[in-house]
C-alpha cells in the first residue's frame, strides 16, 4: 500500500542512498537468518566432523543421527508429548475463556463491571513478584501437576483489552434480534459472538500458543517430575549445562545418546523444537500485527 | 460468566499480593499455608518488620545486584530502545512493497524463537570451538579460542545484543503502524516546500510518532528493573554471575537454593515499589515535556 504513496513523493529514480539502503536491509536479513541456518547446518552435519570446524554453509558429513536420537530417546519425545500436550490444551482453555469473561465485561449492565475492570487495571501495574507467586502455587496444590501449565494462564488481562475492544466493534443489532428469539447470554455468545470473532481468536491464540510452546521456565520452577518437563526445560537443563563449560556438554540423566555427541543433540533438538512456530508464523502475520497494535495502543 | 474471571484474578494475582505478607515475616517455611491462623500467629519480622529490607541493604551483593540491574537495563535503553525506530524509518523508506514485506516477515522470524533455543544459539556460537572464534582466529584478532559466556565480562554485551538480534523487527511493528497512520497530505505538502527525503523523515515522520514513543518509553524505564529474566536465567551460569546476577536472578537463587522465603519476598517487594516510582517518574516527565502520559 505504500508503494503508491512513496512513488509520489516525488524521488522517481533509484539512487544511490536507495542502493545503500537495499544493502543495509539485505544485510540485516542475512544477519537474522544466517545463525539460524548454520544451526540447521550443524545438526544435519556428523558430530565427529562438526568439531574439526569449518562447516559454515552446507552439512560437509551428512547425517541423520542426532535426528534420531531426538525421535527415539524416551525422555525427548515425552517431553515433547509434554509440550504439545499443554499447547493444545492451554491455548485453546486460554482463548475460550479469556473471551468468554471479555464477553460479560464488555456488557454495560453488568452489576459491579467498573469495579472488575478496575481490579484488573491494577494488576497490569502491581503483582506480588515471584516468591508469593510460587508460594501460592504450594498453597493451592498445583505445584509438580501438569495443571500448572494450564490453570495459572488461563486468563490474562492485556488480552481481554483486546477482546473487549474487538467485542464492541460488534453492532449491537445481532445479538438484540437474537434475544428477541429467546436465546441466553451463553448461547449468544458460543453460537453468534465466537464465530464473528475469529480474527482476535487467531490473534490470540496466536499469542498463547507461542507462550506455551516457548515457555520453560514453568517447568524449572513449578515441576520437579522429569516426566512432567517441556521440551523447553529439557533443552533449558542442556543449555544452562552447556553456557560455562567446554564444548562437550552433559545430557541430563536418563538420556541414552551412548556414541551421540550431546551438541549435536542439543542443536537437533533446537531445530525440531523451533521448526513448527517457524513454518506457521508467516501466515499469521496480517493477525498478529493487528494485534499488537490493538493491544498497545488500547493498554 | 463474569465472576469466573474475577475469582481467577483473586487467585492468580491478588492472593500473590496478598502473600507478599510472607516479606514481613521472619522466616516463612514452604509447608506453612498461607489462608490460615498459623500464618499470622508465626512470628513476624524484627524492626517492625522490615528487617528483610535492611538485611537487603546491608547485603554485601547489593551494591553489585543493583549495578548489574540497572547496567543492563540501560545499556538496553541506549541500544535496543532506539533501533527498533531507527529501522523502523529505513524499512519506511524502501521503495518495493515486496521486498518490504519480506524483510519485516524475516526481521519478525527471531522473536518466535524461546530463550532457551537463542541460549543453545549463543552458547553454540560463543564456545571456544565455536563460530565466533573460528572467525576471530582467522582474521588473527585472536590466538586461541575463548568461551564467551565463562568471562562476566562481556556478559552485558551479550546480553544486550542477543536482545537486539531477536526483538528488532518485532519491536518496530508498532512505530511502522504509527507511521503508515500518518497524513500522506503532509509530505506533499513538504516537498512544495522543497524538503528532501531527508528533511521529511526529520520533519515529519519522527514528529508524528512522538506520542507513541514517549509512551513506550514510559513503559521501558518503568521496567528498568526488570531486565528480562527469561533472557539472563538462560546465560547466567557460576562463572559469569559476578556480572550477571541481577535484582531477579538474586531472588530466585535466595529463595529456591537457600530456601529463605522472607528474605526473597522482601526484595521482591523492594523491587516492585522501587519500579512504581520509576514508571511515576518516567510519566511524570515526559508528560511535562511532551504532554504525552500513560495515566
Amino acid at each position: 500500500m505504500n508503494t503508491a504513496r512513496l512513488n509520489n513523493r516525488g524521488l522517481n529514480r533509484y539512487g544511490i542512498w536507495d542502493w545503500a539502503l537495499t544493502a543495509l536491509m539485505l544485510a540485516i536479513c542475512f544477519i537474522t537468518l544466517y545463525p539460524v541456518w548454520y544451526t540447521i547446518v550443524l545438526s544435519f552435519n556428523e558430530s565427529a566432523d562438526t568439531l574439526m570446524g569449518g562447516v559454515y554453509w552446507w552439512p560437509r558429513k551428512f547425517s541423520l543421527k542426532s535426528y534420531q536420537t531426538v525421535f527415539l530417546d524416551k525422555s525427548i519425545t515425552r517431553a515433547f508429548g509434554v509440550t504439545i500436550l499443554r499447547t493444545l490444551i492451554g491455548t485453546v482453555t486460554n482463548v475460550l475463556f479469556t473471551a468468554m469473561v471479555s464477553y460479560a465485561f464488555s456488557k454495560k449492565r453488568l452489576w459491579g463491571r467498573r469495579v472488575y475492570l478496575a481490579l484488573g487495571t491494577v494488576t497490569m501495574f502491581f503483582n506480588g513478584g515471584l516468591i508469593p507467586y510460587f508460594i501460592m502455587i504450594k498453597n493451592i496444590g498445583l505445584y509438580d501437576t501438569f495443571w500448572v501449565y494450564i490453570i495459572p494462564a488461563l486468563f490474562n488481562f492485556w488480552n481481554l483489552i483486546i477482546f473487549m475492544s474487538f467485542f464492541r466493534e460488534i453492532p449491537a443489532s445481532v445479538e438484540e434480534s437474537a434475544t428477541i428469539d429467546g436465546a441466553n447470554d451463553m448461547r449468544i455468545f458460543v453460537q453468534i459472538i465466537l464465530p464473528l470473532s475469529m480474527p482476535v481468536l487467531a490473534t490470540i491464540a496466536l499469542f498463547t500458543g507461542v507462550y506455551h510452546w516457548n515457555d520453560y521456565f514453568s517447568g524449572v520452577i513449578y515441576i520437579n517430575n522429569p516426566d512432567l518437563q517441556p521440551i523447553q526445560t529439557f533443552l533449558y537443563r542442556i543449555v544452562a549445562s552447556a553456557s560455562a563449560s567446554r564444548t562437550v556438554v552433559s545430557l541430563p540423566a536418563g538420556i541414552s545418546g551412548q556414541q551421540v555427541n550431546s551438541q549435536s543433540v542439543k542443536l537437533a533438538t533446537m531445530v525440531v523444537t523451533t521448526a513448527p512456530i517457524v513454518m506457521i508464523y508467516p501466515f499469521l502475520q496480517r493477525y498478529f500485527v493487528k494485534g499488537v497494535m490493538v493491544g498497545s495502543v488500547k493498554g | 460468566m463474569a465472576l469466573s474471571g474475577v475469582l481467577w484474578m483473586l487467585v492468580f494475582n491478588y492472593a500473590p499480593m496478598f502473600g507478599v505478607l510472607t516479606a514481613f515475616k521472619k522466616n516463612y517455611r514452604i509447608t506453612e499455608p498461607l489462608f490460615s491462623l498459623a500464618f499470622f500467629r508465626s512470628t513476624w519480622a524484627s524492626s517492625a518488620g522490615f528487617q528483610h529490607f535492611l538485611a537487603f541493604f546491608r547485603d554485601p551483593e547489593f551494591l553489585n545486584i543493583l549495578t548489574n540491574t540497572l547496567g543492563i537495563s540501560l545499556l538496553k535503553l541506549a541500544i535496543s530502545f532506539p533501533l527498533p525506530i531507527v529501522f523502523a524509518l529505513l524499512l519506511n523508506e524502501v521503495r518495493s512493497a515486496r521486498f518490504k514485506k519480506y524483510i519485516q516477515t524475516i526481521s519478525y522470524l527471531p522473536h518466535f524463537l524461546s530463550w532457551v533455543v537463542l541460549g543453545g544459539i549463543l552458547s553454540t556460537w560463543l564456545a571456544d570451538t565455536g563460530f565466533l572464534n573460528e572467525v576471530l582466529i582467522a582474521f588473527g584478532i585472536l590466538k586461541e579460542g575463548k568461551t564467551w559466556l565463562a568471562f562476566s565480562q562481556y556478559f552485558w554485551w551479550i546480553v544486550v545484543l542477543s536482545d537486539v538480534w531477536k526483538e528488532l523487527g518485532w519491536s518496530a511493528i508498532i512505530y511502522l503502524a504509527a507511521i503508515a497512520g500518518i497524513d500522506q497530505e503532509l509530505y506533499e505538502a513538504a516537498r512544495v516546500d522543497g524538503a528532501g527525503r531527508f528533511r521529511q523523515i526529520i520533519s515529519i515522520t519522527l514528529p508524528s510518532i512522538r506520542g507513541t514513543v514517549s509512551i513506550l518509553f514510559i513503559l521501558a524505564v518503568g521496567s528498568l528493573l526488570n531486565s528480562n529474566f527469561d533472557q539472563i536465567f538462560v546465560l547466567w551460569n557460576p562463572l559469569n554471575s559476578s556480572r550477571s546476577t541481577v535484582i531477579d536472578i538474586y531472588t530466585y537463587n535466595v529463595a529456591m537454593k537457600s530456601l529463605r522465603f522472607s528474605y526473597a519476598a522482601a526484595i521482591g517487594l523492594f523491587k516492585s515499589v522501587f519500579a512504581f516510582m520509576l514508571l511515576f517518574i518516567a510519566n511524570q516527565v515526559t508528560k511535562r515535556l511532551n504532554g504525552v502520559s500513560l495515566f
